[in-house]
């Protein structure tokens, strides 16, 4: 059986509390760095652990962290990326509800190796027991002196505040979440200038995801070359998996990245329910395409997702079965894009509406011809073409559902309706 | 004197609420920060943001009407119309939809006798759906108010609905103090 390390307490009674995580050897990490380490030294050990971020990115966060400005005359901030609103991924709020000070410590650690003397938790506002948990684990390590004026009598300061979200799955965007904790409208900036040099409040500024920083801790305790020894090479690391949809046991799941995906969906998750098969799946929310039953052997990692032209987002994996109907499944994607566009960008805004008014119609028996080809040439006006990822994983997704499973919305058009519902 | 500072006057935000607001701008350098939390603030009391209650809290913070207004629009929890006491939510996303999420927004529309986006008569129940709420391994999902129902059939909304009514009757029953010792005794 695979090691725990990210869900390690996640079953002992109280697993939220403090004493759970110094039972656990938490905090410990915390002493160690302030007691052994220069800051660039803690860069350099989690850019050995080959940690990426583990926010839908992928992006190197020792790598990230080492772009903040070394001027001490900046100030700096770090924010914890925790609006988790990606369909099918719900790993962050197990983190949060069950094991909040694991996270806590990774943001004090990165903290001190960027420079930073504020930090901000940006939760999504539905998570309220997340946010309760994490405001309740915040004053204990007040109390025992991990956060506030001199960390552990060092000379170290760290103030950590929530701030809660309300219902915009675009601020899980690192510049439109920048822009909503100055109190604005969640709406990306062009980048660049990137968050590091000039992030909140014109600040270098570090965002990075709650499971990103939650493995911070481990890598400073077991050492770069024991996480290097989980996974995959080019994705090392213990890796959460969020199962969802038409599998026999849902739930998440803490197993190496690199996991090929039939392994996690047929073994783990126990496969198709009773009498059904697989048509495909979705590998990390809904902004990564789908694959059909066929390319299942593919391996939950970033490298190899993206080489079969998808991704590992945020790691929610949600299952179809041949009960369902592609077109029905896309059409509810695409719904939710379009009603979580900023309304920036008009390939975004307006194209997004259009697609949806398309796939309405197929969905009722009241397709057209050209209909298909339009979805086509929307997805090319979409992609590519928006100043953030949410009009990319719209377009990427319809375009790959289109490409996989042509036949069921031709059926749909000759038909003249759903052939599933 | 501004509109802003003259709807202030009203007071709709307590003294308590303005002290409580003061605490929250010292975490931000700006005070347009503090525009969200101070919204939650007014929300938690209140159920929903009234333009005065958004003209007052522009002017606590000291902020632009505009800037307040922006954000109470642009975030969907922020309600900007009155809601029910009890809000439900249902999840009606991918993982959701999979499990049938469609026929139970049909069961709450008939059961409560009202559509999505509507509150019923007795000002009890409002009926939204909304986006992944992130308990997709145990769907279909509703959250009622701050609460999670998970793993829902049509059967468990009934229960659920009737317990809340059953709550909402005898919360009726308790507020009016001095009524003959009578609280929360069976009608």
């Amino acid at each position: 059986m695979t090691e725990k390390v990210l869900l390690k307490n996640a079953e002992t009674p109280d697993s939220h509390g403090i004493g759970a995580y110094e039972a656990s050897g938490g905090y410990q990490a915390l002493a160690t760095v302030l007691r052994d380490y220069q800051p660039d030294e803690l860069i350099e050990l989690v850019k050995d652990s080959g940690l990426k971020g583990r926010g839908g990115a992928g992006f190197a966060t020792g790598v990230k962290w080492s772009f903040v400005p070394k001027d001490p005359a900046l100030k700096k901030y770090l924010c914890c990326n925790a609006d988790e609103g990606e369909p099918g991924t719900f790993k962050d709020r197990a983190i949060m509800e069950k094991d909040p000070h694991q996270m806590i410590e990774g943001m004090i650690l990165c903290a001190y190796a960027i420079g930073a003397e504020t930090a901000y938790i940006y939760i999504r506002g539905e998570y309220t027991l997340s946010a309760k948990r994490l405001e309740a684990a915040l004053k204990e390590a007040y109390d025992k002196g991990y956060l506030g004026q001199r960390i552990l009598s060092s000379d170290v300061s760290l103030d950590i505040y929530v701030h809660r979200g309300a219902g915009a799955y675009i601020c899980g965007e690192e510049t439109a979440l920048i822009e909503s904790l100055e109190g604005r409208r969640g709406q990306p900036r062009l980048k660049p200038p990137f968050p590091a040099i000039e992030g909140l409040y014109a600040s270098p500024t570090v965002v990075n995801n709650v499971e990103t920083l939650a493995c911070v801790p481990h890598i400073v305790t077991r050492g770069a070359e024991w996480f290097r020894g989980i996974g995959s090479e080019s994705s090392p690391g213990p890796k959460l998996y969020c199962l969802s949809g038409h599998v026999r046991k849902p739930g998440l799941y803490e197993l190496p990245m690199g996991i090929p995906l039939r392994e996690l969906v047929e073994e783990h998750a126990g496969g198709a329910r009773p009498g059904r098969k697989i048509k495909a799946v979705i590998p990390g929310g809904v902004s990564a395409p789908m694959i059909p039953e066929t390319g299942l052997d593919v391996r939950m990692d970033f490298e190899s997702l993206a080489a079969t032209d998808t991704m590992l987002g945020s790691a929610g994996v949600i299952v179809i079965d041949d009960n369902d109907c592609i077109v029905r499944v896309i059409t509810r994607i695409i719904e939710f894009f379009a009603h979580e566009s900023c309304g920036k960008c008009s390939p975004c805004r307006e194209g997004l509406i259009w697609a949806v008014k398309i796939l309405r119609r197929l969905e009722n028996g009241e397709g057209k011809e050209g209909d298909l080809e339009q979805l086509d040439f929307l997805c090319e006006g979409i992609f590519g073409n928006t100043f953030c990822a949410l009009g990319d994983g719209a377009a990427w997704g319809l375009r790959r559902a289109l490409q996989h499973f042509r036949d069921e919305f031709v059926s749909h058009v000759e038909k003249k309706e759903c052939p599933f519902h | 004197m501004t509109a802003a500072s003259a709807v202030s006057a009203a007071g709709f935000l307590t003294k308590e609420m303005r002290k409580q607001i003061e605490e929250i701008t010292g975490r931000y350098p700006t005070r347009r920060s503090a525009i969200m939390p101070s919204l939650f603030l007014a929300q938690e009391k209140y159920g929903y943001l009234s333009d005065e209650v958004l003209l007052e809290v522009a002017g606590v913070l000291d902020v632009p009407e505009i800037w307040v207004y922006e954000v109470a629009t642009f975030y969907t929890m922020f309600n900007t119309e009155p809601v029910g006491r009890f809000h439900i939510k249902l999840c009606t996303n991918v993982s959701c939809l999979l499990l049938e999420a469609g026929s139970l927004l049909s069961h709450l529309e008939r059961q409560l006798g009202v559509m999505c986006g509507e509150t019923t008569e007795d000002g009890f129940f409002t009926l939204s759906v909304v986006e992944c709420l992130g308990s997709c391994d145990t769907a279909p999902m509703m959250q009622i108010n701050e609460t999670y129902y998970e793993n829902l059939s049509a059967e468990e909304i009934d229960q659920i609905l009737e317990g809340l009514k059953a709550q909402a009757d005898d919360d009726a029953r308790t507020v009016e103090p001095g009524d003959g010792g009578q609280e929360g005794a069976p009608a």
